[in-house]
């Protein structure tokens, strides 16, 4: 029996290996060793602005670090290479040099620049989120709906991450990257949120939606995201908050909006209950 | 004339004072170089030892060692020693150490100044120390102190606060110093075009330190009226703004980097010519380029905080501004190459570890230019990417610059040529071992791993593990270090006045070791 569990996950863990070295399962993936693409359009934009820098920094790297190379190889005392001490500055070289990575930068700012614009523009939303951060909990509110709950961390991760526990945090899945209420939106809608904080900063990061905000008490930032594909989306807190900082993670599913519609609805209808009871 | 006589009834070479006193009452420049020097390598370890309990913690998932409150106090207190206790002291050391002697002055021009600098600084590390052994233990909140989280701390705050009080006091004064030694002590034809780089960097960093430190000791001023006398700067319950910290923070942070790094600069643009056996190339523009980045470093802050949600003009400005940085230090690349062009180059320790620092600095670079652009910095920002570069341009920068900086002058110093094989040995391990460290942090981050949290993710966990090898590796390395040091002040082949065959400049013209008094005569500087 316990022979069986463990195939199980060995066949799933190869499962795994192999659909990620195919490159498939794009957002688990891409997770490991670069920046994941993402769910929405922006986020797909900030990877290639991402890989953009990435190659003209190669690019330079590779030119600047074989210029050196080559001066090590070549000009070695120990190969009898006489020290050319004539060649002391060259204002040609330093205009040029001053230039080029002048052009090179402006080249990188334009995209930077409209992909920016593109960000901060909150406009045609369809809804509203509001996300308050806690000492170490999130809270969601679906502004105009009534609806509004906490999302910490899931006791399993919980359980597993106490010092000293004899749990083994490769045992529990999603470590850390759980809740036991994720944000719940919809797909294909256009989603303002707003942000705050209740105590000290917070920052709620998503990393498949590009989306980092501080939540900063006293003051509300906004912002905005549309995710293409329904699927569960996890990331965590980036601003240190105190002991359990590392331990409130962000976790949004994103459901078909008809899916939505009825979540929705039946949250309402609990929260509509709930008050009743409560007047009774 | 009679002002004259006495001066020269002094003239009678003096030693220094015997046993502990020295140490204690010394008014002498390379008596107070070399305190400065041991306590930043002392600060070293111990900052040094909070990083690997810091990396213990993250070899695997799960919690092993530490709660997550002392982990947080190590990740602070790590950052506030390695910076406040070891860096800056390192390059004042340096300071106090080669600018009397490359600008042909006979000590600092503040010498009582001088000894009550350095002779802060222990007592300040002390308190600073002390405060992880005090109720709520020490600060916890990161080192850059941001409220309202910084104003939980338990009782170790006002300690925190006023120990960096103390350590800017020495840092203000210290530089106070340095500039008016430059401005007034400079033999006799050393016009300030023809100051040595390492001079001209200190210079520059002199001026920034002026600058920012009272600001900092400002914002944390404010910290502590807020959390003991009912201000409310940075608190919004009050009407306060907890950004404003932020921004009067980085106001001093960011150009802070920049008086870490620039005598690294420095240390750099000295290597590279004595092993090329070339002049510097493009030494004005290295002197300008140096001024534009001390500039350009007041006006880029807030790239430290694209997230607290600036207005686009603002996110596009800071943007621009922090691009422009990557031209000047460019240039300074692009000459330490040119340099090197058509030289004879060879690689004694000192050479190494400059030219680690020419490949690795460019490495942090490059991922600080990638962090200027805004909308992917949504991504890098508070991840382990960012861990990764500061630590590239902070550890294979700075500290491998002052290291680089030991090696080269340490046989001026102690009259002693140091082992070559340890110290290529040294050399080649901490270079490997630095990338093992801090390479995987870039994937780490990238990958979505937070920094500054004691327990991460299961996919996080090969890498992490990586990084742990490297560190300790790295650590382990650095006791190699201490061990050539030693042997280097004990004994060793004599070395000459020159040292280094291709070496130039004042320092070189006196015997090695130095003498206790060096230039009581001003040289002549043609």
């Amino acid at each position: 029996m316990g022979r069986t569990v463990g195939n199980n996950r060995f066949t799933k863990c190869l499962a795994v290996l192999i659909t990620s070295l195919l490159g498939g399962g794009a957002a688990q993936a891409a997770w490991e060793l670069n920046m994941p693409v993402g769910a929405t359009d922006v986020s797909a934009k900030v990877f290639d602005l991402h890989m953009l820098i990435l190659w003209v920094c190669v690019a330079i790297g590779v030119l600047v670090f074989a210029a050196m190379i080559y001066c090590i190889v070549v000009f070695r005392k120990s190969k009898g290479a006489v020290a050319d001490t004539s060649i002391a500055h060259s204002n040609t070289a330093e205009f040029i040099w001053t230039v080029i990575p002048v052009l090179i930068l402006i080249a990188m700012a334009v995209p930077a620049a409209q992909t920016l614009v593109e960000i901060e523009v909150v406009r045609d939303t369809e809804m509203t989120i509001k996300i308050t951060g806690y000492q170490w909990k999130w809270e969601y509110e679906y502004v105009g709906e009534d609806v509004s709950f906490y999302s910490s961390l899931a006791s399993e991760s919980n359980a597993a991450r106490q010092l000293n526990t004899d749990i083994d945090p490769f045992e529990v899945e999603n470590y850390l990257l759980d809740v036991d209420k994720p944000l719940v939106v919809p797909a294909g809608t256009r989603i303002r949120y707003l942000i705050t904080s209740n105590d000290v900063l917070h920052a709620w990061w998503m990393p498949d939606f590009a989306v980092k905000k501080d939540a900063i008490p006293g003051f509300i930032n906004e912002g905005w995201f549309e995710v293409n594909e329904p699927g569960i989306y996890r990331g965590q807190c980036a601003e240190l908050c105190g002991k359990d900082h590392g331990f409130m993670p962000v976790v949004v599913e994103v459901l078909p909006k008809e899916e939505f519609d009825v979540w929705l609805a039946e949250k309402k209808g609990g929260v509509a209950r709930a008050a009743a009871t409560a007047n009774q | 004339m009679s002002a004259t006589t006495t001066h020269d009834e002094h003239h009678d070479d003096h030693g220094p004072d015997k046993g502990i006193m020295r140490w204690i009452t010394t008014t002498n420049h390379k008596d107070i170089g070399t305190l400065y020097l041991f306590f930043a390598l002392a600060m070293l370890f111990v900052g040094g030892a909070m990083s690997l309990v810091i990396r213990a913690e993250l070899f695997q998932p799960g919690l092993q060692f530490v709660n997550p409150d002392f982990f947080n106090q190590m990740t602070t207190m790590h950052a506030l020693i390695m910076v406040f206790g070891m860096i800056m002291p390192a390059f004042v050391g340096f300071a106090n150490w080669m600018v009397p002697m490359m600008i042909g002055a006979p000590d600092m021009a503040l010498p009582r100044l001088n000894n009550w600098s350095f002779w802060i600084l222990p007592f300040a590390g002390t308190m600073l120390l002390s405060t992880l052994f005090m109720d709520g233990g020490g600060p916890a909140s990161g080192w850059t102190l941001y409220p309202p989280l910084v104003l939980q701390t338990g009782d170790a705050l006002p300690f925190a606060i006023f120990a960096v009080h103390l350590l800017g006091v020495s840092s203000i004064m210290g530089a106070i110093n340095i500039i008016v030694t430059i401005m007034n002590m400079r033999a006799p034809g050393m016009t300030l075009m023809k100051m040595p780089l390492f001079v001209w960097t200190w210079l520059i960093t002199a001026y920034l330190l002026i600058a920012v430190m009272p600001v900092l000791a400002g914002g944390v001023t404010m910290l502590l009226t807020d959390a003991f006398f009912g201000t409310s700067f940075f608190q919004a319950a009050g009407g306060g703004d907890p950004v404003l910290f932020q921004h009067i923070f980085w106001f001093f942070g960011h150009p802070e980097v920049y008086i870490i790094i620039l005598p690294a600069f420095g240390i750099i643009s000295q290597i590279i010519p004595t092993f090329s056996r070339k002049p510097l190339f493009g030494n004005d523009s290295m002197i300008y380029a140096t001024a534009s980045i001390a500039f350009l470093s007041f006006i880029v802050w807030a790239h430290h905080m694209f997230t607290v949600g600036m207005p686009l003009a603002g996110q596009l400005f800071f943007m621009l501004s922090t691009m422009l940085i990557a031209v000047p230090t460019g240039v300074k690349v692009f000459n330490w190459t040119s340099t090197m062009w058509k030289g004879s180059l060879s690689f004694e320790t000192p050479m190494l570890f400059a030219l680690a620092f020419l490949f690795l600095f460019t490495i942090g670079g490059f991922s600080g230019l990638m962090l200027a652009i805004v909308p992917a910095d949504f991504q890098y920002h508070d991840s382990y990417f960012v861990v990764a570069h500061f630590h590239y341009v902070l550890v294979p920068g700075a500290l491998f610059g002052a290291i680089a900086g030991a090696y080269f002058w340490m046989p001026k110093w102690t009259g002693h040529m140091y082992n070559e094989t340890l110290g290529k040995v040294h050399f080649w391990l901490s270079a490997i071992f630095v990338n093992v460290l801090f390479f995987p942090q870039h994937f780490l981050g990238l990958a979505g791993m937070p920094r500054r949290i004691p327990d991460y993710a299961t996919q996080f966990a090969d890498f992490n593990a990586i990084s742990t090898i490297g560190a300790f590796g790295f650590g382990f390395t650095q006791l190699l270090f201490v061990y050539i040091v030693i042997k280097c002040v004990r004994g060793g082949e004599k070395a000459t006045a020159q040292v280094w065959d291709g070496a130039e400049g004042l320092e070189w013209t006196v015997p090695s070791p130095a003498p206790y008094h060096t230039f009581e005569d001003a040289p002549e500087v043609r």
